[in-house]
């Protein structure tokens, strides 16, 4: 069995299993926000069931629309503030406690390789970047898992995608990440599990391969993930005292088919409006104008992100047509990136830095794009009105890409900043 | 009639998630494409999509709109696997029907019937078949959602 087949055996309680055969999953963690939790929360108590069924599996994160945007968001965290209370939910995120969802389950521990982790936000699929199942249900059927803690899913057919090569400088994981979605397509990996594999992940940090993990769902994927090695044991143990049980593909696993990608000779790339999939070199569009640019999001608003958009922008100035919006992915990170001069290099740039949270990647504030805009980012969605208007346009890039478009005021290629044009 | 890789960005974009009133939602319904839907809706109507309808987020949201607004059912050549399990969860159809995007035309009338997985296009005389729903999916829409299923499941189990 594959390691996804492995995992689901375990926590259905079964010995093997195998493509399209339907299990019921025991669930280890259940993950919620201020956008879909009061939905289901709503359900839940429509349910009728008073007590959840285990208040320590379940993780409130306050993400979205943080501190609150208006009236109606501010109700919303209320709902879910009052539900954590009652429910005597200990692993809950207020403003000021977490971050992006995405991040904190990580960085607190509620990440760990061999479980089946839910959360009610299609990028519930990061986590498997720690050897893990995650996929991202509704809200109703969250409140389903809050009664039962249990959830069928199908045992997916499994894409394997073998990445090898060294990336040349200045080109990312992220620049990895949108050249598979180009390749595979915004549909290619429906209702399927995608994992990722070969020398070039094995050298990737923990930030690096979230940025892959990420992004599984915009093949269509139900699960993304990357065997566990001693960088994730590492990285899991230093985030919690529970015990976890690390499963890998056996030898003789099956797969669908098999995906080769070589980073050698990779360069930078932009996903171009209005969908994922529609990926070019960024040498081929390069001369865009650009009005915004925003580095930040679950995708890439990790401290390995900011090191390097830093670095492209220490000791010079965005272009004064360019409003640049940086967001730390989580108080953690915030406060590493300050501790180690990286917030000053920002504002010294001309950036607005704001506080963790998804900011302007879903359009719901910090950073709304009016007609005709045109915005880069390191987010993960460029679909038509995401960030705003209709009739702007998303720019999907990686953060030393986006800097680099940010100095320049228009969408550019890093590579050439860096040798002195 | 909707094309490919239809989103849940434009189905309902992410401004409105705030509202908990469905009847509130489905005012904003395929906002994104077309302001005009939730008119055009309301007297009842099947959406036809292409390949990966309802990409994008988890939202729920996304087909509340779409049900509340008078969608009674979506046809498509393929859908996004959130999207799939939320609609059916909410209780509304959503069928997999192969060639369905290019054979019917805008304003057609169809006839769907969710047990048999038949699609006949009476204006055209067309007839094609969908996926069968799976019998447990089909208890769920007959449920008309997941809540009553399992509050129904809970008290037989009590």
């Amino acid at each position: 069995m594959n390691i996804i087949e492995k995992i689901l055996a375990n926590s259905s309680v079964k010995n093997e299993v195998s493509p399209g055969e339907i299990v019921e999953t025991n669930i280890n963690v259940a993950m919620t926000h201020d956008l879909t939790g009061p939905l289901a929360i709503k359900s839940f108590r429509e349910i009728g069931v008073k007590k959840v069924w285990d208040n320590n599996k379940v993780v409130i994160i306050l993400d979205h629309l943080v501190p609150a945007s208006s009236v109606i968001s501010a109700g919303l965290h209320n709902t879910v503030r009052e539900f954590a209370q009652e429910q005597n939910i200990k692993n809950f995120y207020d403003v000021g406690r977490g971050g992006v969802c995405h991040q904190v389950m990580p960085e607190q521990g509620h990440v760990r390789p061999g479980e089946v982790i839910v959360g009610s936000d299609s990028h519930t699929c990061t986590y498997g970047a720690f050897g893990t199942f995650a996929t991202g249900i509704g809200s109703t059927e969250m409140a389903a898992v809050f009664a039962t803690g249990k959830l069928w899913f199908k045992v997916p057919e499994v894409i394997k995608v073998n990445v090898t090569g060294k990336f040349q400088k200045l080109v990312s994981p992220k620049d990895l990440t949108l050249n598979i979605v180009g390749k595979i397509g915004a549909d290619g990996a429906i209702y399927k599990g995608l994992e990722f594999g070969g020398s070039t992940i094995k050298d990737m940090s923990i930030d690096g391969r979230m940025v892959l993990t990420n992004m599984a769902v915009e093949m269509g994927a139900k699960a993304g993930i990357i065997e566990p090695d001693q960088k994730t044991i590492d990285y899991v143990k230093s985030r919690t005292d529970k015990s976890f049980n690390p499963v890998k593909s056996s030898p003789d696993a099956t797969y669908e088919k098999v995906v080769d990608v070589n980073v050698s000779d990779l360069e930078p790339q932009v996903a171009i409006p209005h969908s994922v999939d529609n990926v070019k070199p960024v040498s081929e569009i390069e001369g865009i104008d650009v009005d915004q640019a925003f580095i930040g999001s679950c995708t890439n608003g990790r401290l390995e992100d900011l090191r390097s958009a830093a670095q492209i922008l220490n000791g010079k100035k965005i272009a004064s047509t360019v409003r640049l919006i940086v967001i730390p992915a989580s108080q953690e990170i915030y406060l590493n990136a300050l501790n180690e001069g990286i917030i000053k290099t920002f504002m010294d740039a001309g950036a607005t830095v704001g506080n963790p949270n998804c900011g302007p990647c879903l359009g719901g504030h910090m950073g709304i794009l009016a007609d005709d805009e045109v915005c880069i980012s390191t987010s993960n969605r460029n679909f038509i009105g995401r960030m705003g208007s209709t009739k702007s346009y998303v720019y999907l890039a990686s953060p030393v890409t986006v800097a680099t478009s940010a100095i320049k005021g228009k969408i550019a290629d890093p590579r050439k900043t860096m040798n002195g044009e | 009639m909707f094309g490919n890789n239809i989103d849940t960005d434009v189905i309902l974009p992410g401004p409105y998630l705030v509202h908990t009133d469905p009847n509130e939602l489905a005012k904003h319904a395929m906002e994104g494409l077309d302001p005009k839907f939730p008119d055009k809706a309301s007297s009842g109507v099947i959406v036809v999509g292409g390949k990966n309808f309802g990409c994008g987020s988890s939202r729920e949201q996304a087909p509340i709109a779409l049900k509340y607004s008078g969608v009674k059912c979506v046809l498509a050549e393929s859908f996004a696997r959130i999207f799939y399990r939320n609609a059916i969860t909410i209780g509304l159809p959503v069928l997999v029907c192969a060639g369905v995007s290019s054979k019917v035309k805008e304003g057609d009338v169809l006839v769907v019937n969710l047990q048999t997985g038949k699609v006949e296009d009476e204006t055209s005389g067309i007839v094609l078949q969908a996926t069968k729903l799976p019998e447990f999916i089909m208890e769920i829409l007959e449920s008309e959602g997941l809540i009553s299923h399992l509050k129904r499941r809970f008290e037989t189990d009590e």
